[in-house]
Formats: structure tokens, C-alpha cells, sequence
């Protein structure tokens, strides 16, 4: 018997010094869609800015710009994505998928998430001093160093980045500690959820790559400050020594950001055909090829930074085959939904659509994995299109798609279905219209990271610029649909969606207790 | 292989209901590649125009199977779910056959990449250095002329110059000529690029990088800074005059008086 001498806490024992997974999970969800609308805001401002030739906003301020540019990557890849599918949806689902009362470590759970807030505030402060960091996200030397970036801005974006990598560090401790050591008995590995197995992977590669990002920065920081010359030829230094250590990093990350994205797209189509899905065991290892061969294939983009020739056809081999488990799980998902009897509400929708956008997204990839012709395309709108359609119409649908499948479990009231179809279709046509035509641009040869362009380029910048404002339209459409289900959604039972998977999450109520499983669950 | 191109492209062009694909400096509303001045960039346009069937393939193989799924195994259609969750054989050629695909394109991949590699037996060396936020160009065979390449501002624009393309001091290099081009920077990472050559070539301080090309068709050719190098980034374009070799030998007197060397 449970025994309740206390009161669950309140206020600022609750929300400030939280050691509940669940409330933890709120606050990155909270933050994430914060640093959705500022980081789509900032883009926003760009697409604005090259709808036309010339300088529509900016005027000459072209520092601006390119801090634009660098906030719009940092705070998407930081502040919205990484935290709402790990931080977010990994902290409240894990513990309650495994039948675990919390994560193993609550409090430095509510640590991970206080060094993000800060880290955010760090970040939105640099671009206030010295004329902000206007790098890109990527920070490379000599352009970051403080001869071409003097003032504090980008020693403050260093900081910033520092703490988030700190908070996805704990955070992956947290869950690979959790997800081997507090199963619910019965629940064997090879039993546990697709989302746990992708939580799991990802926290892997956090805590694998994330340090290799710290040492760069630093590296960097203390060639801005303290007079090393680790990036500066004049001291014996490389900068291209700073790309090997960034992509090393830089390439796992967009795996990180991706994988959770899959284990809860796996969740989703499974759920609305009705059937379990297809292949589980050939899904957890191409999960794990992915993670284990992304580490090995950063340099595909450096591919015109001066390398050997071997060295260019190694990374293009090595990058191509990453093209196939990535192929097993869009074809399993699609196998998953043969032979069911699917229902197309708001989670489907976007899990349908991430299956067909990620493959676009994914074949262009494979396009670009190859050295010989990357050459054209790299710098050029034809990457940009490439990454946008893999995070925003992968990554952000598979998110909105954990959002529409879990909220209801998660605040105990359930979306309406006609508004979440309306932010679907809204967000579908948006990024579609804003990101297509940018493969025509980087075909014809438009550089990445410019205020302003020749004028041929117009048409297709025009389209997308147009795209982008509907996308926008659609993230402001989606807060209104957030408030919307708070305050009139439905009640929502233990198991809106009838899961046929015996999820362990389906057995609580919705919202669950305070600390979830008084019982430990045994899983047979 | 020519016609096949076209065909590509015109497919590519109903796919983007556009107009030319074909340029040596971007045209509006292109959809393809600008067209090709070098072997090199032409073996490029057709290793991608294989790509190019190749993703089509799977994009709308993949939508049509999405999309008969959709329909046939709808809640209304197909009121009863099967429980099938493995079938070995499937999950066998799912992995083999793009295996397979990935190994077939390997082929051209690799022969593109190494033919665009060869530097050795060049005729002449160019020298491209990058600054904040123009271009200099060196040719120590030619004894040593060098000057500068700033953009030509939008005030100072004549008719029928493109904005943001054009530049005061153009490369001048003979046609059929295999050149090599080393490159460095003196500030910050510039990267050194003519779509119609299928080059691009990162200058990068305190490294010296070589790439080639052989220009096969006389024109002038276009191209921009492609590494983020500061506020100037967007404004330090390239331009290319490919000139007969008879030109070539006289413009280099001129440029000796012009620029020195």
C-alpha cells in the first residue's frame, strides 16, 4: 500500500524544483514550442528578405542577417526539436512505457532542463552584443575567431552551446541508466517499445558525440581568448582540424534528432492500421546501423575543403550505405499499414507524410553522399533543401505526430480532430511549397547564406518565400489548437486509440498519476 | 547519352512546369544544372541525370505504394487487420535490391569522382587566393601577372550586366587548355566555384588546395563565393572569360602592362 504523508508539491517545488519526469517533460515540450515560433520567426524574416532581388529589410545590414541565419539553425536544432522529442516526449513516455516510476535520476532530469533554459537565454543574449554571432550555425574558424568576430557574442554562443550540450549529456545518462536498469520485470530488451530502443540509440550517440562538440568549442574558445592557435595557421594550426572535430559531431546529431522521430512514427502507423509492427527486430538494428555507421561518415560534408581522393571515395561509400536500413524502416512502416485496416486521424496523417517526405528528403541524400558530383551542389540551395526536407517534414512532422498521438494521455484532454486535420494539411502544403523549389535553385547554382542573389533566382525564391509564410501560418495555427484542447478537448480515456501492442502507457490514466506506477507492473 | 540528357530534362522540366535548363550563368526559373563547359562537368550532368532517375524512381515508387495502401488497406476497405509482422523473404530483397542499386551507381559515382581528381600533366597553373571580399588571381606561368576581381556594385552596373555576378577584372584562360588552380585565402575560409565547370574548391588559410579543369567552350562563365566568409559573403562573385588561345597569348601582354607581373 502506498503511503501519502505528503502532499505532492506545488508552485516552485513543482515547476522549479521538479523531480517528476512527467512535469520535466512539459517544461521541454513548453520550450520547444517557444523556440518553434522564434526560430521559425527568424526564418520568416529570411524568406521575407529573399522573396525579391535586393534588400527588402535588411538593408546593408548583412552582419544581421547572417546572425539571423545562425540563431534560425541553433535554436531549431537546440531549443525545439532535440527537446521535444528527447527532452519532451522521451521524458514523458520512457518511464511509462518501461513501468518505471521515474527516471533514474529525477533531479539531474530537472538539471537538463534549467541548463537548456539558460542556454537559451545565453543564446538570444548574444545577438544583442557586439553584433551577434553571425558565423552559422556551424561556427567555423577563422570566421568565428575574434580577428572576424571580435566582441563577446560569439564567446557568449560558445556558452550557450556548452550548457545545451551539458543538458543532452545528463539527459542521455538519465535515460540509458533508466531504460537498462528499470524495466518493468518481463520486459526483456527485446521486448521493450520501438520508442524506448530509439531513446535508448540516440542517448548513446549523445553521449558519444556531444563531447566531441564541447572539445571543439573550446578549442575555439580558447583561441578567441586565451591565445592557443589550435584553428590559426600562424600558430601551427588548422581550420580544418575545427571541421573534422564539428562534423564528427555534426553528423551523429542529425541522427539524434531523427531516431526518436522514427521510434514514435513506429508507434503511430502501427497503432492506426491496427497491427503490430512489421519487422520489430530488423527495425532495432537498422536503428542501430544507422546510429553506429553515422559516425563514421562526417567528412561527406567537407567534400570540397581540399581532401585525397581515396579519402573523398571512402566517405561516399561509407555515406551510401546508411541508404539502406534507412530504406528497411520506410519500407517496414509501409508494410505495417499491407493487410491493415488503417484510420486517418491527425497522427497518421503526419506519419504518412513523414514516410513519403523522408524518402525525398533521404534520396537526395544519397545524391549528395557522392564526392563527384557534391561538388556542385555543396553551399548551394540544393543541401538546404535536403536537410529541410529530413528535419521539417521528417523530424517536425514525426514530433507533431508524438504530439496528436500522445497529448491526450498527456493532459487528460483530447485534440479535435477537424483542427488538427486543418494544422495537417495547413503544415503539409507550407513546407512543401517553401522547400521543393529550392532544389531548382541549388541546381542552378544558388550559394546557401546570402542576404541577396543574381536575379535569376527570383521565381523559384519568390514560391518559396511564399511557402514559408503558410508554414508559419500553420506553427501559429497549432499554439491556437494547443490552447484549444486545453481548454474545450474532450476527456480522454486510459486508451483513446485502442492499442493492440499491450503498451503499458494504455494502462494508466490519462493524465496519469503524480508518480505514475504505485506498482510495478510485471510484463508477461 | 545526349538525347537521353535532353529527355531528362525536359522531364524534369514538365515535372516543374519551367523553362530552360541549359546555362552558363543562372537563368529564370531553372530546374537543371547550368550547362557544361568542361568534361568534367559533363560527366557530372550525366552521372546525375542517372541519379536523377534513379530517386524519380524510388520518389514515385514509394508514393504510389503509400498511396494504393492507403486506399485498399483503409479502415473502411479493409475492415479486419491481418497480424502479419514478418515475412523474411520481403525483409530479404528489401535489403538486397537497394544494396544492389547502391552498388550499380557506385560505378559511374567512382569514375566520376576519379576522373575529376587527375591534376597531373596540367598545360598552365592559375593561382586563386580569397579575400574579405573579392578575388585574386595569379598566373606564375605567364610571368606573374596578378590583380584583383571585386563585384561590380549595382550603381555601376551597364546594360545587360548581371547584378551581383559581374565583376571588374575577369579570369581570362584559354579554351582546351588543362588548367590547374591552387587555392588559398588570406583571411577567413572562402570556396571558389563555376557551376559550368564543376568546380568548387574551398580556399583556405594556411592550406593550399589544387583542383583543374579544361574549359572545352569559349563563353564567359559565372560563378559565386561558396563558403559563408562575413557580411561580404553574398557580393564576391567569379567570372571567367574562356578565350581562343590567340586571344589568350594577347591579352596576356595587355594584362603585363595593365596589372604587371
Amino acid at each position: 500500500m502506498a503511503n501519502h504523508d505528503h502532499h505532492n508539491p506545488t508552485g516552485i517545488n513543482r515547476w522549479l524544483f521538479s523531480t517528476n519526469h512527467k512535469d520535466i517533460g512539459t517544461l521541454y515540450l513548453i520550450l520547444a514550442v517557444v523556440g518553434g515560433l522564434v526560430g521559425g520567426l527568424f526564418s520568416v524574416m529570411m524568406r521575407a528578405e529573399l522573396a525579391h532581388p535586393g534588400m527588402q529589410f535588411f538593408g546593408t545590414n548583412y552582419q544581421f542577417y547572417n546572425v539571423v541565419l545562425t540563431a534560425h539553425a541553433l535554436v531549431m536544432v537546440f531549443f525545439m526539436i532535440m527537446p521535444a522529442l528527447m527532452g519532451g516526449f522521451g521524458n514523458w513516455m520512457v518511464p511509462l512505457m518501461i513501468g518505471a516510476p521515474d527516471m533514474a535520476f529525477p533531479r539531474m532530469n530537472n538539471v537538463s532542463f534549467w541548463l537548456l533554459f539558460v542556454a537559451l537565454v545565453m543564446l538570444v543574449a548574444s545577438a544583442f552584443v557586439d553584433g551577434g554571432a553571425g558565423t552559422g550555425w556551424t561556427v567555423y574558424p577563422p570566421l568565428s575567431t575574434s580577428t572576424y568576430q571580435p566582441g563577446m557574442a560569439v564567446d557568449m554562443a560558445i556558452f550557450s552551446l556548452h550548457l545545451a550540450g551539458a543538458s543532452s549529456i545528463l539527459g542521455g545518462i538519465n535515460m540509458i541508466v533508466t531504460i537498462f536498469n528499470m524495466r518493468a520485470p518481463g520486459m526483456t530488451m527485446h521486448k521493450m517499445p520501438l520508442f524506448v530502443w530509439s531513446i535508448l540509440l540516440t542517448a548513446f550517440l549523445v553521449v558519444l558525440a556531444m563531447p566531441v562538440l564541447a572539445g571543439a568549442i573550446t578549442m575555439l574558445l580558447t583561441d578567441r581568448n586565451f591565445g592557443t592557435s589550435f584553428f590559426n595557421p600562424a600558430g601551427g594550426g588548422d581550420p580544418v582540424f575545427y571541421q573534422h572535430l564539428f562534423w564528427f559531431f555534426g553528423h551523429p546529431e542529425v541522427y539524434i534528432i531523427i531516431l526518436p522521430g522514427f521510434g514514435a512514427i513506429s508507434h503511430v502507423v502501427s497503432t492506426f492500421s491496427k497491427k503490430p509492427i512489421f519487422g520489430y527486430l530488423g527495425m532495432v538494428y537498422a536503428m542501430t546501423s544507422i546510429g553506429v555507421v553515422g559516425f563514421v561518415v562526417w567528412a561527406h560534408h567537407m567534400f570540397t575543403t581540399g581532401f585525397s581522393v581515396n579519402t573523398l571515395a571512402y566517405f561516399t561509400l561509407a555515406t551510401m550505405v546508411i541508404a539502406v536500413p534507412t530504406g528497411i524502416k520506410i519500407f517496414s512502416w509501409i508494410a505495417t499499414m499491407w493487410g491493415g485496416s488503417i484510420e486517418f486521424k491527425t497522427p497518421m496523417l503526419f506519419a504518412i507524410g513523414l514516410i513519403f517526405l523522408f524518402t525525398v528528403g533521404g534520396v537526395t541524400g544519397v545524391v549528395l553522399a557522392n564526392a563527384g558530383v557534391d561538388r556542385v551542389f555543396q553551399d548551394t540551395y540544393y543541401v538546404v533543401a535536403h536537410f529541410h526536407y529530413t528535419m521539417s517534414l521528417g523530424a517536425l512532422f514525426a514530433a507533431f505526430s508524438a504530439f496528436y498521438f500522445w497529448f491526450g494521455k498527456m493532459s487528460g484532454k483530447q485534440y479535435n480532430e477537424t483542427f488538427g486535420k486543418i494544422h495537417f494539411w495547413a503544415t503539409f502544403i507550407g513546407v512543401n511549397i517553401t522547400f521543393f523549389p529550392q532544389h531548382f535553385l541549388g541546381l542552378a547554382g544558388m550559394p546557401r547564406r546570402i542576404p541577396d542573389y543574381p536575379d535569376a533566382f527570383e521565381g523559384w525564391n519568390e514560391i518559396s518565400s511564399f511557402g514559408s509564410y503558410i508554414g508559419f501560418g500553420s506553427a501559429l495555427f497549432f499554439v491556437f489548437v494547443i490552447f484549444h484542447t486545453l481548454k474545450y478537448g474532450k476527456k480522454c480515456p486510459n486508451d483513446p486509440w485502442h492499442d493492440i501492442n499491450n503498451g503499458l502507457e494504455w494502462t494508466l490514466t490519462s493524465p496519469p498519476p503524480f508518480h505514475s506506477y504505485e506498482e510495478i507492473p510485471v510484463v508477461k | 547519352m545526349k538525347s537521353f540528357h535532353r529527355f531528362l530534362a525536359i522531364f524534369s522540366l514538365f515535372a516543374a512546369f519551367a523553362g530552360s535548363a541549359f546555362a552558363d550563368y543562372p537563368r529564370p526559373w531553372q530546374v537543371g544544372f547550368q550547362e557544361a563547359a568542361t568534361p568534367v562537368m559533363e560527366k557530372i550532368t550525366e552521372f546525375h541525370d542517372i541519379l536523377l532517375v534513379v530517386i524519380y524512381s524510388i520518389g514515385i515508387f514509394v508514393f504510389l505504394l503509400l498511396v494504393y495502401t492507403c486506399i485498399r488497406y483503409s479502415a473502411k476497405n479493409n475492415p479486419v487487420p491481418s497480424k502479419t509482422s514478418h515475412n523474411t523473404l520481403i525483409e530479404i530483397i528489401w535489403t538486397a535490391v537497394p544494396v544492389i542499386i547502391l552498388v550499380l551507381l557506385c560505378i559511374p559515382s567512382m569514375r566520376t569522382l576519379y576522373f575529376a581528381q587527375k591534376a597531373d600533366d596540367a598545360d598552365m597553373t592559375i593561382k586563386v587566393i580569397g579575400n574579405q571580399w573579392y578575388w585574386s588571381y595569379q598566373y606564375p606561368d605567364q610571368g606573374n601577372i596578378a590583380f584583383d576581381s571585386y563585384i561590380i556594385k549595382d550603381a555601376d552596373l551597364k546594360p545587360g550586366q548581371m547584378r551581383l555576378l559581374e565583376v571588374d577584372n575577369h579570369l581570362v584562360v584559354p579554351v582546351d587548355t588543362k588548367i590547374r588552380v591552387q587555392l588559398t585565402a588570406v583571411d577567413v575560409i572562402h570556396s571558389w566555384a563555376v557551376p559550368s565547370f564543376g568546380v568548387k574548391t574551398d580556399s583556405v588559410p594556411g592550406r593550399l588546395n589544387e583542383t583543374w579543369f579544361k574549359a572545352t567552350k569559349i563563353g564567359t562563365y559565372y560563378g559565386q563565393c561558396s563558403e559563408l566568409c562575413g557580411v561580404g559573403h553574398g557580393f564576391m562573385p567569379i567570372a571567367v572569360d574562356v578565350v581562343s588561345k590567340e586571344d589568350f597569348d594577347k591579352w596576356v601582354v595587355e594584362a603585363k602592362k595593365k596589372f604587371g607581373g
